[in-house]
Formats: C-alpha cells, structure tokens, sequence
C-alpha cells in the first residue's frame, strides 16, 4: 500500500512540502465523504426526524386544533403547573449548586471526592425510583404518612411531591457546572479581595458571582429544561388529577392514550420549542465558558 | 465552626466553608440520600425469601433480560456512531456543522415523554420510516432498542470529541512519516487514545438506558415477558400497591446503577490519566 498518499493536483500547485505533511494525516475524499454521509444518516434517523415529526404531527390538523389543545382549561393548569415546579426547584438547586462548589472548589478537605460522587448520583438513579423514594417516605404507608394525615398535609399525589421529584432529578446541573470551573480559577482573587479588605459577600457578589456568570446560567439553562420536561418521577408521584396534579409531560401522556394525537403532539411542540430555545442558549453560554476556561489556562500557564 | 476544624486540611483566610459545606450537606441529606436510604430500610423489612421472590419472578427476570439487552446494544451503536459523528465534526468541514453540532444535544434538551411520542409515530408500521422498514419497530423489543439509541446519542460524542480535538496531529504525522497506512494511524495511534472516553460514554450511555422510562413506555407496547422494562415493572407494582415488591427490584437496579457509577468514575481517571501522558 502506498502509505505517503501523493498529493492531488491541487495541492501540488500549492505549497509543495506543506501540502504533502497535510495530506498524510487527511483521508481520502471518498472515506471522508462516507463517514460524513453515515453520520448524518444516523443523526437524522435518530434525532432530527422525531424533531421534525413533533411540529408536523402537532399541525396536521390545522391551526384551530393546535391553538385549542394549548388553550383549553386542563392544558393551561399543567402548563402552569410545569413553570411552578421549576420555579421552585432551579433556584433551590442553584442555592445548592453554589455553596456546593465554594466548599469543594476553595478549600481542601476531608471526605471531598466522597462529597462530589454523592453530587453525581441522582443521574444515575432512575427517574421512576426517584420517584419512588418519595412516596416511601411521604407516602400513605411511609415514614411520615401517618403525620401528614393527622395534619391534612399531602405530599405525595400533590404539588410539594412533584416539585420534590424534580428537585431531585435536576440535583446536580448547577454544581457540576460550577465546580470545574471554580476550582481551576483557585482562590487568589477571592484572597486578593479579602486581604483588600472586602467582606464575605462583597467578595462573593464582586469576585466570585462575576468570575462564574456564564457557567452558572449554562447550569441553569439545563437544570431548567430537565424540570420542565421530567416524566417518570413526577408521573410516580404525581397521581394524574386532571387539573391539578398533571404536568405537561404528564397531560401529553394522558391525551395520547385517549388517541387525541393532535392535540398531544400540540403540547409535546411547545415542549420541543423550550428545547430548541434550551439548546440556543446553550450553545451561546457555551462559546463564553470556552472562552473563559481558555483565559484560565492560559492565566495558570 | 466545627466542620472546618474537623475536616478542613489546611487553615484558608477565605470565609463561608462551615456555612457552604453545611448548607450542602443538609440539602444534600435531605433531597438524596434520607430518601435513598428510604429504599435500603424498606426492604430490611422482608425475609430474604420474599425479597427473592420479589426480584426472580419470570416477570421480572424478562424485563432485566431486555432491559440490558436493549440498553447494551443501544450503547453499542452509539459508541460506533458516536465515534463518527464526533470525528466528522472535529475533523472535517460541511454545511450547517454547527447547527448539527447544536442538535446533538437535542435528547438532553427534549423531554423524554415529547421523544417517546415522536419515536411511536414515526416507527409505526404506517409512520415516516416504519413504512420503509421490513419488521415491526413500535410496540416491539425493536421499538424500545430505538429509543434507548436516541437517549444515549449525546453521550458517546461528547465524552469522545473534546479528546478527538486534543489530539496531538504530530503524532498522526510522525506515524505517517514511518510509513504507517492512514487506517493503521488511526487504529494504532488515535484510537488507543480515544479509548477511554469512548468507553466512558459508552458506559454514561449504558447507564442512562437502563433507568430511562418515558421515551420507552410509549413505543414498548409494554407486553409483559416481551417488551416491558424494568423502571415500568416498578410502576405496575406500585399501582398495585405492592410497595415491598416494587422497592425490591429498585433495589437491585439502584445496587446494579451505583456499581456503574463507580466503573464510571474510575474510567474517568483512567481517561485523564491517558490524557494527561499524551
């Protein structure tokens, strides 16, 4: 086999040697055109037609459809409940994410790589246990279902346990946003800040909160798409009242088995709209995190 | 006051690690693991022949069978596809790469239940590709297999391309100039060092399709012994108000997912070590 590939006619008008150490680590045209074609293929398989298939289902039935199906009574309570859940879950969550990483990013301790697996693990968790758990607990049978009747409480088959199920599933976003990026910027500025005579939060809100903006919003952006879009732990805590307890994903569930398919992949749209929107967004922050993770290497270099 | 003087390794002039480490702690106690722990105490309470029943019925043992079946061949072919789709946007140039780019990570984006419906209608016998095909894919084994492909699809090609775009092209050139073909660079050379993140991803993706439940159910069929899946088993058994039943098999899934989770993490270090010596 010929393994230094000559140059073709193109290179070689150009720069002789320079085209030829460029080829040596190219593919062939035809090798780069098949693997080109074949991922394409499978993307578009996979991802791109289910993508496209949500808004031609949602407007088969025309504009009238749509518009009813986003605006009838039930549909609008689960949109409302939907932004209530994740209202409440992504600031706790991101509260959480911050203090998290200001502990494990500035300073050293003991017990930290045990703290950052535990971080980890309501990813690999699934949803449907996720779930679970909390009816375990809060539950009729549970540990302080007894309590919660005495006292009129609900939890489970209400809204603090469908929040609860998305606190739970969208844990980890902000924090493991946060912390890589925290400890690879060290602590010398927040010292700088402190030996000038800042305070605590002068230090945090001035320093800190500035340095990680762009990482703390991408952390959001995605904690937020995941509690809007939970399926299985809020469906095991959720209980399916019409009205009351059903989230969008879980009412998209409930038309499509009464066979309304329109109106399903209606709100299914307004869904995937959120997630384009999400992955817009993502991939602004992105190029800024890229950009200030570089500015930090090129600091400690 | 405490935390620092107990764990803190080395004095630090910067405030607030009692109150974060505490905060964390507290929120962390309370949201994962007394919840978590909820689980372990409630199947303390059956006889290990009942718990044993509850995780080998025929039932059960079917849905683990296609469960890790279909998640296994699912993340498979991710790890192939994955792999060509990360080279192609690391390597080469073609229209709308961003935007591709972009929508890889559409299935972190979109919610399960949005995909689930979405992956029924086109792979329906009548749907957009279903029609094309020569077997049944919705509400088949087949159908659960290409929603757990559409799930894992990010993992492979983001674990895979931040390494793809580190390597090192001299070394690609100093195993040309040796006289090695373009495919022996890339099986001597490039692979070796993509290797552990390829398997890291495959192994996020493996996890991910194990646990996953709302893209599945809808295009499953949910046939039991054919094509029901473990997290829908837990759901049935809880609707029947089998609570210690339901709790013994997330149990086992829960064990089966934290030891993934440890592989997981040591195939992390192995991938930075791997890194950090090229």
């Amino acid at each position: 086999m010929n393994t230094l590939v000559l140059p073709t006619p193109d290179q070689a008008a150009g720069a002789g040697r320079a085209a030829v150490r460029q080829s040596a680590t190219t593919e062939a045209p035809w090798v780069r055109r098949l693997l080109i074609g074949l991922a394409l293929a499978f993307l578009t398989l996979f991802l791109f037609v289910p993508l496209v298939a949500v808004f031609f289902e949602a407007f088969k039935k025309g504009w009238d459809v749509y518009l009813a199906a986003i605006v009838e009574p039930d549909a609008r309570s689960a949109i409302a409940l939907t932004l209530l859940a994740a209202a409440i879950s992504v600031p706790m969550n991101l509260v959480f994410g911050i203090s998290a990483a200001w502990a494990i990013a500035k300073f050293d301790f003991r017990g930290k790589n045990l703290l950052l697996t535990l971080i980890d693990l309501p990813f690999s968790v699934s949803p449907v246990i996720a779930g679970l758990i909390y009816v375990l607990v809060f539950g009729l049978q549970g540990w302080f279902g007894g309590w919660l009747q005495e006292h009129d409480l609900k939890v489970i088959f209400a809204v603090p346990g469908i929040v609860l199920a998305t606190v739970f599933v969208t844990f980890p976003f902000v924090a493991r946003e946060l912390i890589p990026l925290m400890q690879a910027q060290g602590v010398e500025q927040e010292e700088a800040a402190r030996v000038l005579g800042a305070s605590g939060w002068q230090m945090f809100w001035r320093v800190t909160l500035p340095n990680v903006k762009w990482a703390l919003l991408y952390g959001v952006i995605l904690c937020n798409a995941r509690a809007m879009g939970e399926f299985g732990a809020v469906s095991v805590v959720s209980g399916h009242i019409r009205g009351q307890t059903n989230t969008m994903p879980l009412h998209i569930e409930i038309l499509y088995n009464e066979y309304q398919f329109a109106a399903a992949f209606a709100v299914a749209s307004l869904l995937a709209l959120l997630a384009l929107v999400t992955l817009g967004l993502k991939y602004v922050v992105e190029q800024r995190v890229k950009g200030q993770k570089r500015a930090v290497g090129d600091r400690s270099e | 006051m405490l935390l620092s003087r107990g764990l803190l390794k080395r004095h630090s002039v910067l405030p607030g690690f009692d109150l974060a480490l505490g905060f964390a702690l507290l929120y962390i106690s309370l949201i994962v693991l007394i919840p978590l722990s909820a689980a372990f105490l409630k199947t303390f309470t059956m006889t290990w022949s009942a718990f044993w029943d509850a995780v080998s019925s025929p039932r059960v043992v079917a849905s683990y069978r296609l469960t890790f079946g279909a998640s296994f061949a699912a993340a498979a072919l991710n790890a192939v596809f994955g792999l060509i789709v990360a080279w192609v946007l690391v390597r080469y140039e073609f229209p709308f790469k961003r935007l591709i780019d972009a929508l890889v990570d559409l299935p972190f984006a979109l919610p399960t239940a949005v995909a689930g419906i979405a992956l029924t209608a086109i792979y329906a016998e009548n749907g957009w590709i279903g029609q094309w095909l020569p077997f049944k894919v919705s509400f088949t084994p087949v159908g659960v297999f290409v929603a757990l492909v559409f799930i894992g699809v990010p993992f492979v090609v983001r674990t895979v391309q931040p390494v793809l775009e580190d390597v090192n092209r001299e070394l690609e050139e100093a195993a040309a100039t040796l006289g090695a073909s373009r495919w022996q660079t890339f099986a001597k050379v490039i692979l070796p060092i993509v290797l552990p993140a390829l398997l890291t991803g495959f192994a996020l993706a493996f996890a991910r399709a194990l646990g996953e439940y709302g893209s599945v159910i809808f295009i499953a069929g949910n046939m039991p012994m054919i094509s029901e899946i473990t997290p829908l088993l837990i759901i049935t058994k809880l609707e029947q108000y089998d609570y210690a039943g339901a709790t013994a098999i997330a149990v086992v899934m829960l064990v089966i997912s934290f030891v993934l989770l440890l592989i997981i993490n040591s195939l992390q270090t192995w991938a930075r070590k791997r890194q950090g010596g090229v």
